[in-house]
């Protein structure tokens, strides 16, 4: 165990090197003179966490934007990247698959979601179901990888199956499948897994949002003889508005950003690749980086329309308050 | 890694529809009543029923993994191999991967446990800045007084959306060649993380610290209190739900992160977590793939008891203020 010495001491000395800076910047933010105090005090609390959002955020994107105009030894080549992201086969179907992944994941997670929240709130050990769904979250993507894995595993026809599906399928008659290899189908496969993780983070989500419906709304919906399914989509639904909001656009930006499944279980092969995936294999290992920021400036632009409508639904909720 | 189970709290949400229904008389010729009561019915038990399906589905893939991490080599892989359920059948189990995966010396060996604390230790720091530097950042958003202020936090919102991926080129290049930071060592990491944390965790705690009383704030000031006192006796305290529940966030999301540790990490046992470890081990098909389940079920262990542990404030914190739309 002689190499945690080392590795303790780097955390020690970075962690009191941390707090060595933030006390110098309250020490000085105190003892600053009545006039300048507030201004001081703005820029002391911002400093730290502009300067790293600058450097690490705002720079890279530039930097980036800049790249994907490049070729592969840095020269300019105008829109070259965008041409071969257009035109060749591969990267097609990297964008086809990004398409089917953004337009699934969100919608199958947040209906399931949503469905599972409606039904255990009026079930018993609601805790217990609800920690049982949710608990993919907390698994890395690495981790489901395995898990999904082991799940879809594939033997022969005529040998004991040991994934879970194939050995149903073969119970009821059929072939097993080749679930991971065959295309197109085997993108489903894959995005299963990200629904699989996403459901739970929609479900607490819209679970809490149900809740704090007032009772009186449903009440008086009842009373007016509206059946559960008029409760649900006119009060139920407007109700929790802000929140299906809130969980569609979390789950389509980390979709569009989807990596790590796509890159422990096929690594992209057999035509599952994604941009996010593309981008890494491009800029990392084929020594391709203009064409890689080409991709991840074209994830930018995907995302852009989801933050432009939050950044006004933002600028809203500060104006009422 | 307890979960309370709690019946009462269960029964009192339950709407109590079927109840209310049962008192109304129901006469023969008004079929719409009684309709509804046995549709109400049907949905609540169909409903519990629907529940305990997705439940299942949702659990048996962990499950397997649990139950395939203690199954003997022999019966995952090779020709006596059979499916993890079949545990039930023979009860044939072993310790002996977990000991494999984490204490076996040698290039063959997965040897987890240097990785495991890599693990912990990029994510111990990376937690405390993101949580000092968002919430200062968040209370000069919330109740600092500066000409632009809703202009630069939207700015900052809207960061939250700039891909990992379109980072990584420049910032590589910056961390080797401009700073030139140690190969090696963690700085790469902890800076990277802290940097793609602060957007997410800044607009949480600005939800959270905008919603504290003015008044509050101001008796504060008026009792003479400044900027440094108010932030660290009134706007910290309050906000610890907030605070917990970025910490739970930032604690998963660092420790399951695969992308970030690739491009910064080089890969060493050094320097590498745990989740870099297992997707290499995982990656190369070979003879030692039984040992995967239980490496897997090493990786999750920790995120698995952090948000068991913690998950009350995991949800309480991350709705603050955010769902009012």
């Amino acid at each position: 165990m002689e190499f945690l010495g080392g590795k303790f001491l780097q955390v020690f000395i970075a962690l009191a090197a941390f707090a060595a800076l933030i006390g110098l910047i309250m020490l000085i933010v105190d003892r600053a003179p009545k006039s300048v105090k507030d201004k001081l005090t703005i820029v002391g609390f911002l400093a730290p966490a502009a300067i790293l959002m600058l450097v690490g955020l705002v720079y890279p994107a530039l930097q980036t934007s800049f790249l994907a105009f490049t070729n592969a030894s840095g020269q300019p080549n105008g829109v070259d990247n965008f041409v071969w992201m257009f035109t060749q086969p591969e990267a097609l179907a990297t964008l086809r698959n990004t398409v089917i992944w953004t337009v699934l994941v969100p919608l199958l997670s947040t209906s399931f979601g949503l469905a599972y929240a409606v039904f255990i709130d009026k079930a018993r050990g609601e805790k217990i179901l609800k920690a049982l769904v949710f608990m993919p979250m907390a698994i890395s993507f690495v981790g489901a990888g395995i898990i999904w894995k082991l799940v879809y595993d594939y033997r022969g026809p005529g040998i004991e199956q040991t994934g879970v599906i194939n050995s149903l399928r073969v119970a009821l008659g059929m072939d097993p499948k080749q679930f991971l290899l065959d295309a197109p189908e085997n993108t489903i496969f894959l995005i299963i897994v990200m629904v699989w993780i996403q459901t739970g983070f929609a479900m607490v989500i819209l679970s809490a949002a149900i809740k704090g419906i007032p009772m009186e709304l449903v009440e008086a919906a009842r009373l007016d003889g509206a059946n559960p399914w008029q409760q649900f989509r006119n009060v139920t639904i407007p109700g929790i508005r802000g929140a299906l909001v809130v969980v569609l656009t979390t789950i389509t930006i980390a979709t569009l950003k989807v990596f790590d499944i796509v890159r422990t279980m096929t690594a992209g092969n057999f035509d599952t690749s994604v941009i996010a995936n593309e981008m890494y294999t491009q800029a990392f290992r084929a020594g391709e980086p203009g064409r890689g920021a080409a991709l991840a400036l074209v994830l930018f632009l995907l995302v852009l329309p989801i933050v432009v409508y939050n950044a006004r639904v933002l600028r809203q909720q500060r104006e009422i308050r | 890694m307890t979960v309370m189970p709690a019946p009462d709290e269960a029964a009192n949400t339950s709407r109590t529809q079927t109840r209310k229904d049962r008192s109304r008389p129901a006469s023969p010729e008004d079929s719409a009543p009684i309709m509804r009561r046995v549709k109400s019915k049907l949905t609540s038990r169909w409903a519990t029923a629907a529940a305990v399906i997705i439940a299942t589905i949702w659990t048996v893939p962990t499950f397997g993994l649990l139950v395939s991490s203690i199954r003997p080599a022999a019966k995952q892989v090779g020709p006596r191999s059979d499916g993890w359920w079949n545990f039930f059948a023979d009860w044939d189990f072993t310790f002996r991967h977990y000991v494999d995966v984490t204490a076996a010396a040698g290039s063959q060996s997965a040897n987890l446990s240097q990785y495991f604390v890599n693990s912990l230790a990029i994510v111990i720091p990376v937690t405390t800045f993101v949580l000092v530097l968002a919430s200062m950042a968040a209370y000069i958003f919330a109740w600092g007084n500066f000409k632009g202020r809703d202009g630069v936090f939207i700015f900052v919102f809207a960061l939250q959306i700039i891909p990992l991926q379109m980072a990584l080129i420049p910032l590589l290049t910056l961390f080797t060649q401009v700073l030139k930071l140690p190969p090696g060592s963690y700085a790469q990491l902890w800076i990277a993380h802290t940097m793609f944390g602060l957007p997410l965790g800044i607009f949480l705690l600005h939800n959270f610290i905008s919603e504290i009383p003015g008044e509050v704030i101001e008796a504060a000031k008026v009792d003479g209190a400044g900027h440094t006192s108010i932030f660290w006796r009134i706007i910290l305290p309050l906000s610890v739900p907030a605070l917990a529940s970025l910490a739970i966030f930032q604690f998963l999301w660092v420790w399951n992160d695969l992308l970030v540790a690739l491009v910064f990490s080089g890969g060493t046992a050094d320097v590498a977590p745990i989740t870099q470890r297992l997707a290499e081990v995982s990656g190369t098909r070979g003879n030692k793939d039984f040992l995967n389940p239980a490496a897997a079920f090493v990786s999750i262990i920790v995120p698995l008891a952090v948000f068991f542990g913690l998950q009350r404030y995991f949800v309480r914190g991350l709705l603050a203020g955010g769902l009012k739309g």
